[in-house]
């Protein structure tokens, strides 16, 4: 891949607590992620998945190491504008989709872009243009009570992508789903990724984990596997494998 | 189950020359059991031998001889439908064997070789969903078609629809394999936790040294 990574995550520690109730819940973890990459982190409960996704995403800040957005570095950045670069260069998906209920599909997916100050008619403009790219405009009147859960959970991710942003978090986004419903938002998941989008996707199931192009398998809050295909996999080995 | 009834189920569907059925056989089970045309023929001289085929006429001008399922081998066949594939007998998988011997086996690193194994199923698991992703794209693209399909273009997308069901097999048993390994993996850290610390040579395997193969994976 020759494109400059859009996420760098180096060396990141993250430790809760102190003394007693001291926990390592990432420990000097690294990993890249390039546009157009989908990387997908398993492990087993308290492996240090959603602390990363969390690190990843600005929600939560590393003990020591450093995590930059299109080469921005979350940590030297004030609370303002972390929260600008949130609302603007990335989205999250989860679980329980999050879309509010008493507004349609394309007034959700236009709600990041109001908060962010964009006219209503603009931002539902380009919330249209989202649903339209993600063949999601026969959805765009309804309410989430209106929908399938699979439905829903396209809509989250469409409004997690709505605007300029290139960097898509999941956490567990197929959790409620059945089979062939995660299999479809996956699949969704994948399409924008492969028009350009970094996604990071928390998942158990070994079979969603399948639809990125690298796996990375967390253990103690250290990165103990990956799946890569080029050299950067064996870094990651080597940056956090076991001792 | 065997390439001799393989080969029935497709010579149910109407009489058929060997280098037909192979090419038929192959395209069905999405390539992932390839048989060279000896092979073919020698398993149609038995079923002619027991009775289950039948030569349907004389070669033709090209010298092809055509086969067609007799009634005994109509009545096997229909057995097969509906008898349930035997899974009684003990499992020979060699990832299997490999771990339980490295469990016991002095100086064996049983996480690295566990970890190395997950890497390389993983990335079979990658693989797989990308040839799936193709099939789906493709199966799409048949729907859309579907109504002025042709009959050849109708036998086409049962083909996909075939293709898909055995790579779907192939990611289900990918994915229990890497639960498996998952459990091996908490069930060693239960028993290390619980169980005195055995005095272990220095590791003699590392990870990714040697993924068990898996065999029936299509190119």
């Amino acid at each position: 891949m020759t494109t400059a990574p859009h996420v760098v995550i180096s060396d990141v520690t993250r430790v809760h607590g102190h003394d007693e109730t001291r926990v390592v819940a990432l420990d000097h973890v690294s990993l890249e992620i390039h546009p157009g990459e989908l990387v997908a982190v398993m492990g087993p409960s308290g492996s240090g998945k959603s602390t990363l996704l969390n690190v990843a995403g600005g929600l939560d800040s590393p003990t020591s190491g450093t995590v930059s957005i299109g080469g921005e570095t979350l940590g030297s950045l004030a609370p303002r504008d972390l929260a600008r670069l949130r609302r603007r260069r990335m989205g999250f998906v989860f679980q329980d989709y999050n879309l509010i209920p008493s507004l349609t599909a394309a007034e959700n997916v236009a709600l990041p872009l109001e908060l962010d100050g964009v006219r209503a008619r603009q931002a539902r403009r380009q919330a249209r243009h989202t649903l339209d790219l993600m063949d999601l405009m026969p959805l765009s009147d309804r309410y989430p009570d209106q929908m399938s859960g699979g439905q829903q959970q396209r809509v989250a991710i469409a409004r997690a992508l709505v605007g300029s942003r290139r960097f898509v978090l999941a956490d567990e986004p197929t959790g409620a789903l059945d089979s062939h419903t995660g299999e479809e938002v996956l699949r969704v998941l994948r399409e924008r990724c492969d028009e350009g989008v970094a996604g990071l996707l928390v998942t158990h199931e070994a079979r969603h984990a399948a639809w990125a192009d690298r796996v990375v398998f967390l253990r103690d809050g250290r990165v103990v596997d990956s799946t890569g295909d080029s050299d950067r996999a064996e870094d990651l080995l080597a940056a956090g494998g076991p001792a | 189950m065997s390439v001799r009834l393989g080969l029935m189920a497709l010579l149910a569907e109407g009489e058929s020359y060997g280098a037909r059925l192979r090419g038929e056989f192959e395209q069905r089970t999405g390539g992932t059991w390839p048989l060279n045309v000896g092979q073919v023929y020698t398993t149609l001289d038995r079923l002619v031998r027991d009775g289950l085929v039948a030569q349907a006429g004389d070669p033709d001008a090209e010298g092809r001889i055509a086969y067609r399922l007799t009634e005994a081998g109509r009545a096997e066949l229909a057995s097969w439908w509906t008898t349930p594939v035997d899974r009684t007998s003990t499992p020979r998988d060699e990832l299997t064997i490999k771990l339980a011997l490295a469990v016991t086996a002095p100086g064996v690193d049983v996480h690295r070789v566990v970890q190395g194994q997950r890497t390389a199923t993983l990335r079979h698991l990658r693989d797989l969903t990308r040839l799936k992703r193709d099939a789906l794209d493709r199966a799409e693209g048949t729907a859309e078609g579907a109504r002025r399909a042709t009959s050849e273009e109708a036998a086409d997308a049962e083909h996909g629809l075939a293709w898909l069901l055995v790579l779907e097999n192939l990611v289900f048993a990918a994915e229990a394999e890497v639960r498996w390994l998952d459990h091996v993996e908490s069930v060693l850290a239960r028993h290390a936790r619980t169980s005195a610390p055995r005095t272990t040579a220095a590791p003699q395997h590392v990870a990714g040294d040697r993924p068990a193969h898996r065999e029936g994976t299509p190119a």
